[in-house]
């Protein structure tokens, strides 16, 4: 990592999460967004995935705990829109992740959150996942400027979406002061849409 | 590239700038606000000292976590964090100028329900929401769109969102719907067609005659789920249907006003020779009524089928979700779901939680009771449903058949309130979402379907076909029905 906000490599030891369509219900329950802040959303990750009986069980998170790269399979993060599911894995100690496919709000999220979420195919993916298993402390690292994952040995080729890896390597993943500085376009926007009037 | 479609037209009249990204920053007309996902975000806007940019095309409601049990709506809250909730939006809209649809105000409920039915969701529109379901909106020709926490932060400041433009696919829906087969219907049959991440990168333009004949609910209920087919929008083009819904609406302009605000609501429509990045058809025709099997909205079968063998399916991705489903619903490859025991019904939400929703269900359970071993929730969509449903006398038929008569909230859909499934209570639900632990409960089980199917299922117990209800017989249901009209 280079500058406060610019994103360009982020790496740790890995947690396998497998399981294609995680929604983000299983990831965050909803009984633990009754809370005005994002604060303790560690503590709820995976909160009933990770445990039987009330007993932590041996479900990843528990088997590899101080991890910070995910490693996940395809569609992760579907169904709600809760911003609540990543801050939990950011919260907990995820700086990137890994995977076949993601849910586009989801990884819009995570783009929100200086995230990088990058993408690579099934088989790639299942090997990196059995060889953190092999490895719970293998170094994983996740070049985002050269969409570049490396671990052990191996180095392998993933894709990152434009818009994100734009923002990440260029330090501009939060858009509110860069869309807060077009105030004056905005205004010639909405001067067209008849259905806007002026807020005074 | 897509050209000339209502998402072209609408996109480029609410593109402000191109951002270094890439990525398109967009003006957001219409941003609604609820209590779980928001009180972050107004407290990032304090964190930087910035106002709300936009306050009056900004409007809230609470819903989430809104007590349905009239006696529980009294405040403060028994619920200490849900009274902080709602408190917590009360204070951000009031010191921000938003109007706010309280308890008090008689037009509480979902947001997606709210904004159509005052008028506020209106065709050519962006709308916004910290919900997945905002899509709902896109029945009125409009694009919605869920965001995150953080880009609530964004539109409360900025008034936009920083987006990537969507590839358009039209999906035709052939057809004539039969009775007992509705708009849900439909959007379980696209889902089951698509797959729950075949909509990843696009946005659905519905089309065709079994959409066109819908009325708005059934509009609202198929754009509703769009995103459980992976697609972050979906739209239907407007009609007379979409005009003569929103006159006299309370947030619609009137007279010469109504007839100028029509004439950009006609100017957005997809061209005739409009283009598309894909094309596909469903075949809608005398489907049988749909519902789900399984723990996820593409698990899906018509009535009339049985429960499929993990090996049906091509993609490991679906051969392994089936063999999760089968053990979680506790089911046989090749069963029936018709008699497979259900222990609640829930009738609600923002999928189907409208006056035409809770009129059709009804219609199933005239002169019928609720088997005595479900437990039946109707919890109306808004207050205004609500209302509306008492005025005709509907509450009361789901009264004298024994359901628990609710006001308003998303309630058992996700259970954030009080309504909750527990253990591995089966729910016959008109919801959206059938992920496991989604209704409250890690064991629970959730077979979604249409609300007349949520009625036959509470009468009878288990999934029964609701068209059996609705045939001549006058003894106003067919065979195995015990409860016949007293």
């Amino acid at each position: 990592m280079s500058g406060e906000n610019h994103i360009t490599e982020v790496g740790g030891t890995g947690v396998p999460i497998p399981g294609d369509d995680i929604d983000t219900d299983q990831i965050l329950p909803a009984r633990f967004m009754k809370e005005v802040t994002f604060d303790n959303m560690a503590d709820y990750l995976f909160y009933d995935a990770r445990r039987d009986d009330g007993e932590f069980n041996d479900h990843p998170l528990n088997r590899f705990d101080g991890a910070s790269i995910a490693v996940i399979n395809s569609n992760f993060g579907c169904g709600s829109s809760r911003e609540h599911a990543p801050q939990a894995m950011m919260r907990w100690g995820v700086d990137g992740i890994v995977g076949e496919s993601y849910a586009e709000i989801f990884r819009d999220n995570c783009k929100s959150l200086g995230i990088p979420a990058v993408t690579t195919d099934h088989e790639t993916v299942v090997e990196l996942q059995e060889w953190i298993e092999d490895n719970p402390d293998g170094e994983i690292d996740i070049d985002v400027e050269n969409e570049e994952v490396s671990y052990g040995d191996t180095t392998i080729d993933v894709e990152i979406d434009d818009a994100m890896k734009e923002a990440l390597v260029e330090g501009i993943w939060d858009t509110t002061a860069l869309m807060y500085s077009n105030r004056s376009k905005v205004e010639e926007t909405t001067a067209d849409l008849p259905y806007v009037e002026g807020d005074d | 590239m897509s050209n000339g479609t209502l998402y072209d037209k609408v996109w480029e009249k609410h593109k402000v700038a191109e951002l270094p990204s890439g990525q398109d920053q967009l003006f957001i007309g219409l941003h609604l606000v609820h209590e779980v996902t928001s009180p972050q975000a107004f407290g990032m806007l304090r964190e930087r000292d910035l106002d709300v940019a936009y306050p009056n095309q900004t409007f809230a409601t609470t819903d989430h976590i809104a007590p349905t049990e009239a006696e529980k709506r009294e405040r403060p809250l028994t619920d200490e964090q849900s009274e902080e909730m709602l408190s917590a939006l009360e204070r951000n809209t009031s010191e921000n100028g938003i109007t706010f649809f309280g308890f008090e105000s008689g037009k509480q409920g979902i947001t997606h329900v709210v904004a159509p039915e005052l008028g506020l969701s209106q065709p050519g529109m962006t709308v916004a929401c910290g919900d997945s379901h905002t899509a709902t909106h896109g029945a009125f020709g409009s694009i919605g769109v869920g965001i995150g926490t953080s880009q609530i932060r964004d539109v409360l400041a900025t008034g936009c969102i920083a987006a990537d433009k969507q590839n358009v696919r039209r999906i035709n829906v052939e057809g004539e719907l039969g009775e007992g087969v509705y708009a849900k219907d439909i959007i379980l049959k696209i889902i089951q067609d698509l797959g729950v991440d075949g909509g990843v990168g696009h946005v659905y333009e519905y089309s065709g005659p079994a959409i066109e004949a819908l009325d708005m609910e059934g509009r609202l209920a198929v754009c509703n789920m769009s995103i459980e087919g992976g697609a972050r929008a979906g739209y239907i083009n407007p009609d007379e249907t979409t005009y003569e819904y929103l006159q006299g609406r309370e947030y619609v302009p009137e007279g010469e006003a109504f007839e100028e605000r029509k004439e950009y609501w006609e100017s957005v429509k997809s061209d005739d020779d409009a283009e598309y990045d894909d094309v596909v058809t469903v075949d809608a025709d005398d489907i049988d009524p749909l519902l789900t099997w399984g723990i996820n909205p593409g698990q899906v079968i018509e009535i009339t089928d049985s429960v499929p063998h993990p090996e049906d399916f091509e993609a490991r991705t679906d051969r392994e979700a089936a063999e999760q489903a089968l053990d979680h619903m506790d089911i046989e490859p090749g069963q029936s779901m018709l008699g497979y025991d259900v222990d609640v019904a829930f009738l609600g939400t923002c999928t189907n939680g409208r006056v035409t929703d809770f009129a059709e269900a009804a219609k199933i359970l005239e002169g019928h009771t609720v088997d005595d071993d479900v437990r039946a929730l109707a919890v109306p969509g808004s207050e205004t449903v609500r209302e509306e449903c008492e005025a005709r006398g509907i509450d009361e038929t789901f009264i004298n058949a024994g359901f628990q008569w609710r006001r308003a909230g998303c309630s058992m859909c996700l259970a954030m309130n009080d309504d909750s499934l527990e253990g591995d209570e089966v729910c016959a639900s008109s919801s959206n979402r059938n992920f496991i632990g989604r209704q409250g409960s890690k064991e629970g089980r959730t077979v979604l379907m249409s609300p007349a199917m949520v009625a036959a299922a509470a009468v009878e117990g288990e999934v029964a076909d609701a068209r059996e209800f609705l045939s001549d017989d006058p003894a106003g249901g067919a065979s195995g029905v015990e409860e016949a009209a007293d």
